[in-house]
């Protein structure tokens, strides 16, 4: 994008050389730079760590430029008299005509030649004039909202305002604590009206429910009457709320955000695997949100998703090794456990030993249940599918977040075909001992509680009390999804890292290193682990843990296209949104 | 690394032998053991003691009445005139507590609440006094004007669950402040 | 018969002066420090520990000045958990305690407390072993006390411990060669060693620093003594710092310099081993206190011929002035361990190569120019004016190159880093 233009051809202007490449020269706070025709001034400013303040812009949504708070100073070179040739300076650039007033950078692209000034005196008074209209009627309860700590319109205030207030008058009374959704409470006095919700709402989602009413200092945001704002992703207006107008319910006076620590991970709850943020403190989860992957997930994620975290902590979460002895379960150390099992399991012969395992599980994991399947000599190893509704969004059909990986590290393109056997083998007697990492039998597998009380042995690593934990003669606790380390591949191939943010509890310990007792295994990292996974599998091959990256690699071509990221790529060449 | 060069004194002759030194030491001590043993001891009237010495005999004599305005004794919760909580528990003082003795549990006020406008109130604010070290952090980062720093320094417990003062507690010894608290009214 | 009432009267005299006396001593001697410190620097040092009468239903307690406090303190630390780390040498460990505390205690039998005294028709010497070498005897005994530092050091198996183990271990070495010679003038003029001798005629001729009086009446010195007044006040002078450095007091504490060393040689220690380095500290304090009142300042004595006086003091049969004598010499020796105190916090530590040259080049030097000098003085009533002439022009000569050389040895500035 720098590129001298002397250096390649002298005799050409540098608007030619830029034309050449479908580049336009602008310069911006008094240095030159290449940027693609059509490039809004807020991306080019972005692009050369050039600051430029906003509320309203955001690259996922169409531009209403009614914030007016990205204002720069904008000049183009003056139009020559008629026959005259324009003049030009040593490096071929025109001289730039300032405007004398400002403009939006946002809902404005670059043109060949453009001026930019993102400082100055004409800038920084109309950032100030803007916060000050923004902040006359905001009620100032920063130490009441959730989203101190986190506020645009705070940061900006540092940053730009003017520290003072010189507003006298009552300040507009609009509706507080507002009711309009099952997830979302809405705060009208602190709406600054950036409309990035309901355009979220309109453009993104799908469901235009939100809008302003009413003119003015008096503009109120508001659902539509009789409608509720409860569609599956509301809770992204809140992520993109810039003020702390629209809070989460779940999340709302629960934790004040600078205690959070965030530890980028990835969604479990269906095939696409949404990039998400856990925000812990301590060893709790207060609150998870989406991270930017424009390849999977862009900067959204459906709600039932993100909201499903609270059965981490929950009462029926286990805790310690379970054994049962006459028909009660007591709580064991591990050693015991686990070799209460290995001596169990020495009794049957490979074919009376069924595994059904999780494509709910990391590849690591995946590839150790492999491991002990080869061990124990049973081909009977079934993963249980999970099938729901494609929302045309980002929920995908599959609701096993790595079906693709479970196919890749069980070599198999159904690994769930062998369930139904296995099912009638329990039914039937022929399977004597079971194995289950990760799933309750009786909700997708299709087991009955009678079916449960068939095996002579069953052995299960369970998270939660339930049916299978009930009938299970060793119950071992592993650990959810935000306490491991780990890969997944989603439904479009894509390999993904999860990442440990909390810590299991009490006894409970991560599956894989359960796995890895019960195999045999020597791995003392998951990282190794991995390195054998990446030796074995050729799709892995030349890849670790660290390698994936937080956004992932692509590790197979599987054809599927997420429905979100097609709306969004035919926005984007519709020049609506910017990416 | 930077080298400096030092150059040592020059000492005169009675300088080097040192016992001029030693005999002036000798009288400064004892010049001070004197004025002790006299109960004259220097600065013994500003703290009140008895003269042996500068300490102030605690249990029998207090600091009570030579406490200056600025004294940080045990951190407190106030309520207003009204009875109100004026804490909305946004953890600022939790946050900023150097030995992290706050522990603050945030709740919704009811909406049927009197005081529904503010929202947010604390259901649990435990103070560690074992922790607390007195800095005044938490009353100066409160933009509720809600903590204060009182006199008490008599803060003793046998347990140490009895030196962890609960929110009942801190309002206990906070008690009332009176002043110019803007959040309850409605056309603010 | 004899035999038992000769052994009862030695067992009397050993509990008695050693348990009865110098022990005790060593709390008083720690109580003393910490309130003497405490009024030097206008605080009031431990004044509460006293008797709990609250406790029996009386309205006060009985504080007595804080006086129990050692008890108390003493009490901790035979509570504390003896606490013997892993890494140590067990032996040694449990030796080194012992061998700092035992040598300072032996000596006190050569102390002579106070003269003679009749009871029940029985002379007895208010000393336990009035033996014929009494200072050799000292010497030989309490460098022993080396030993329990350096194993302290050593067998901790510790560096900060260690090296204050090596240090005590060079220091008591350095000075204990200036500590013999120093005395050498002083012996040289009494013409024995036989420290209960050496009292006696301090008695009736006036102290070694003191001579203001000859055969029991007030006198003016005569020239010799008047004389030797010099060599031994520089005798005194070595003597006591090096006593100083030997009992590893401020200003020579290093072997347990805090701030270099955190607790020094017995970093590793706690509860009664670590209380029995303390004592020994103390007890070495009030030996090397009792030496030097013995030796310099007139011992048992009262002085200004009040002596005969009162060792002829009786009542009916037992002449008991020997009593009045030990207490005349006890209130002098808790003045010398006050002495101690005051110096302690006054002047600050030396630096370990001051103390080092201190003791090398200055007090070495010292101490045998004086021995010359001393036996210049008492021998020259016998000697031909030429010869003492001669002998002070060659000592004057020596002391000049010895102080040159001092001079020139002596190392350039350095630049020091910054």
């Amino acid at each position: 994008m720098s590129d001298s233009p002397t250096a390649t051809a002298e005799a050409k202007l540098p608007k030619d050389i830029a034309a050449e490449k479908g580049m336009v020269n602008v310069q911006i706070d008094g240095v030159w730079h290449q940027f693609p025709k059509g490039t809004r001034m807020i991306e080019a400013c972005r692009a050369v760590k050039k600051d430029v303040p906003y509320y309203c812009y955001h690259p996922k949504l169409s531009v209403p430029g009614n914030c007016r708070m990205c204002m720069v100073q904008m000049g183009m070179p003056p139009r020559p008299a008629p026959g005259q040739e324009p003049t030009r300076d040593e490096n071929g650039y025109e001289p730039i005509g300032w405007m004398p007033r400002p403009a939006i950078s946002c809902a404005n692209t670059v043109a060949e030649n453009m001026g930019i000034r993102t400082t100055g005196e004409l800038v920084e008074k109309c950032r100030e004039g803007v916060m000050e209209f923004l902040l006359i009627n905001h009620p100032l309860d920063c130490p009441i909202c959730d989203q101190a700590g986190e506020c645009r319109l705070q940061e900006q205030s540092v940053g730009f305002g003017r520290g003072v207030s010189r507003f006298v008058d009552m300040k507009v009374k609009k509706p507080k604590n507002v009711d309009i959704g099952p997830r979302i409470r809405l705060d009208d006095e602190r709406c600054i009206m950036c409309s990035r919700c309901i355009r979220f709402m309109d453009e993104v989602a799908g469901d235009p429910v939100l809008g302003f009413t009413q003119r003015g200092t008096h503009t109120t945001l508001t659902v539509h009457p009789g409608r509720l704002l409860d569609h599956n992703y509301s809770l992204n207006t809140a992520d993109i709320c810039p003020v702390g107008a629209l809070t989460s319910n779940d999340f709302r006076f629960q934790m004040r955000v600078w205690f959070l620590k965030e530890t980028p991970s990835i969604d479990v709850n269906c095939g696409t695997g949404c990039n998400i943020t856990i925000h812990t403190r301590g060893n709790t989860i207060h609150r998870i949100t989406p991270r930017q992957n424009n390849e999977v997930n862009s900067n959204w994620m459906p709600d039932s998703h993100r909201l499903n975290f609270h059965y981490i902590d929950g009462e029926t979460r286990l805790a310690e090794p379970l054994i049962k002895e006459n028909g009660t379960h007591r709580a064991a150390t591990w050693p015991e456990a686990l070799t209460n099992t290995a001596a169990a399991l020495a009794k049957y012969a490979p074919s009376e030993i069924a595994i059904i395992a999780s494509a709910r599980m990391t590849n690591e994991e995946l590839f150790l249940i492999r491991a002990l399947a080869g061990k124990l000599g049973t081909a009977a190893l079934a993963v249980v599918p999970r099938k729901g509704e494609n929302d045309g969004l980002l929920i995908a059909a599959d609701r096993n977040p790595n079906t693709t990986g479970a196919k890749l590290i069980l070599s198999s393109e159904d690994p769930s075909a062998p369930l139904a056997s296995i099912r009638e083998g329990v039914r039937s007697g022929t399977v004597k001992a079971l194995l289950v990492f990760g799933e309750d039998l009786t909700t997708e597998a299709g087991f009955t509680a009678d079916d449960l009380a068939k095996p002579e042995f069953i052995a299960s690593i369970q998270l939660l009390a339930g049916p299978t934990a009930n009938a299970s003669h060793v119950v071992l606790p592993g650990a959810a999804f935000a306490e491991k380390r780990g890969s997944m591949v989603n439904l479009s191939g894509r390999l993904q890292r999860l990442n440990r943010a909390i810590e299991p509890p009490a006894q409970a310990r991560d599956d894989w290193e359960i796995l890895r007792d019960l195999a045999g295994g020597t791995q003392n990292l998951i990282e190794e682990v991995f390195k054998d996974i990446a030796s074995t599998v050729t799709e892995f091959n030349g890849l670790t843990l660290s390698k994936i990256g937080h956004q992932g690699t692509v590790i197979t071509e599987t054809g599927y296209e997420i429905p979100l990221l097609k709306n969004e790529g035919v926005r984007k060449a519709a020049g609506i949104i910017n990416g | 690394m930077p080298t400096i060069k030092l150059t040592r004194p020059k000492l005169d002759a009675g300088e080097k032998i040192y016992f001029g030194a030693l005999i002036k030491g000798f009288f400064l001590t004892m010049k001070h053991a004197v004025k002790s043993l006299r109960g004259k001891s220097y600065g013994a009237e500003g703290l009140a003691s008895s003269g042996l010495g500068v300490t102030m005999q605690f249990p029998e004599q207090r600091w009570d009445s030579h406490m200056p305005e600025y004294y940080r004794g045990a951190p407190t919760l106030v309520t207003d005139e009204q009875g109100r909580e004026r804490c909305v528990s946004c953890q600022l003082c939790e946050f900023i507590c150097p030995p992290k003795a706050i522990k603050i549990t945030p709740s919704e006020i009811p909406s049927d609440d009197k005081w529904a406008k503010v929202e947010k109130r604390p259901l649990e604010f435990d103070i560690d006094m074992i922790r607390c070290i007195y800095c005044g952090m938490c009353e100066e980062v409160c933009p509720e004007q809600a903590i204060y720093l009182r006199k008490d320094y008599l803060i003793t417990g046998t347990t140490r669950q009895a030196m962890v003062h609960d929110k009942k507690k801190l309002y206990e010894i906070g008690g009332v402040r009176v002043g110019l608290v803007n959040k309850w009214n409605e056309l603010k | 018969m004899d035999l038992l009432i000769d052994l009862a009267i030695i067992i009397t005299k050993i509990v008695a002066f050693t348990f009865l006396i110098v022990l005790p001593l060593v709390p008083l001697s720690v109580y003393f420090e910490r309130r003497f410190s405490a009024i030097i620097q206008d605080r009031v040092g431990p004044n509460r520990v006293g008797i709990p009468l609250t406790l029996l239903g009386f309205k006060k307690d009985f504080h007595l000045f804080g006086l129990i406090q050692p008890i108390a303190d003493g009490l901790k630390l035979f509570l504390k958990e003896d606490f013997t780390p892993e890494h140590v040498r067990k032996a040694f460990y449990w030796l080194a305690p012992a061998l700092t505390v035992v040598p300072a205690l032996i000596t006190v039998c050569v102390v002579p407390f106070g003269p003679d005294v009749t009871l029940f028709g029985r002379t007895e010497k208010l000393v336990i072993a009035d033996i014929d070498v009494g200072p050799l005897f000292v010497f030989a005994i309490s460098s022993l006390t080396v030993y329990g530092i350096t194993l302290a050091g050593w067998s901790s198996n510790s560096k900060f411990p260690f090296i204050g183990g090596v240090r005590s271990t060079a220091q008591m070495i350095s000075y204990e060669i200036c500590l013999g010679l120093s005395i050498i003038p002083v012996l040289l003029y009494f013409g024995t060693l036989n420290l209960n001798q050496i009292v006696q005629h301090q008695a009736d001729n006036g102290w070694l620093l003191l001579p203001l009086w000859t055969d029991g009446k007030l006198s003016l010195p005569g020239l010799q003594t008047a004389l030797f007044w010099i060599p031994a006040f520089i005798a005194f002078l070595i003597f006591t710092i090096s006593i100083f450095a030997e009992t590893n007091r401020m200003p020579f504490d290093l072997p347990e310099c805090e701030t270099e060393l955190v607790g020094g040689y017995h970093t590793e220690y706690s509860s009664m081993k670590f209380a029995m380095f303390f004592m020994g500290e103390y007890a070495a304090m009030v030996i090397g206190s009792a030496l030097i009142i013995t030796l310099f300042l007139g011992g048992w004595s009262a002085g200004f011929g009040l002596d005969a006086a009162i060792a002829n003091f009786s009542i009916g049969d037992f002449q008991i002035g020997g009593f009045i004598h030990m207490g005349i010499f006890l209130t002098k020796l808790l003045a010398f361990i006050l002495f101690f105190i005051l110096v302690r916090w006054t002047v600050p530590r030396f630096r370990y190569d001051q103390l080092m040259k201190l003791g090398w080049v200055i007090f070495f030097e010292a101490a045998l120019i004086n021995v010359f000098l001393a036996a210049l003085i008492i021998a020259a009533p016998e000697l031909t004016a030429t010869i003492i002439a001669t002998g002070a022009i060659l000592l004057i000569a020596v002391t000049a190159a010895v102080i040159w050389v001092a001079k020139i040895s002596e190392p350039p500035a350095k630049i020091l880093r910054a």
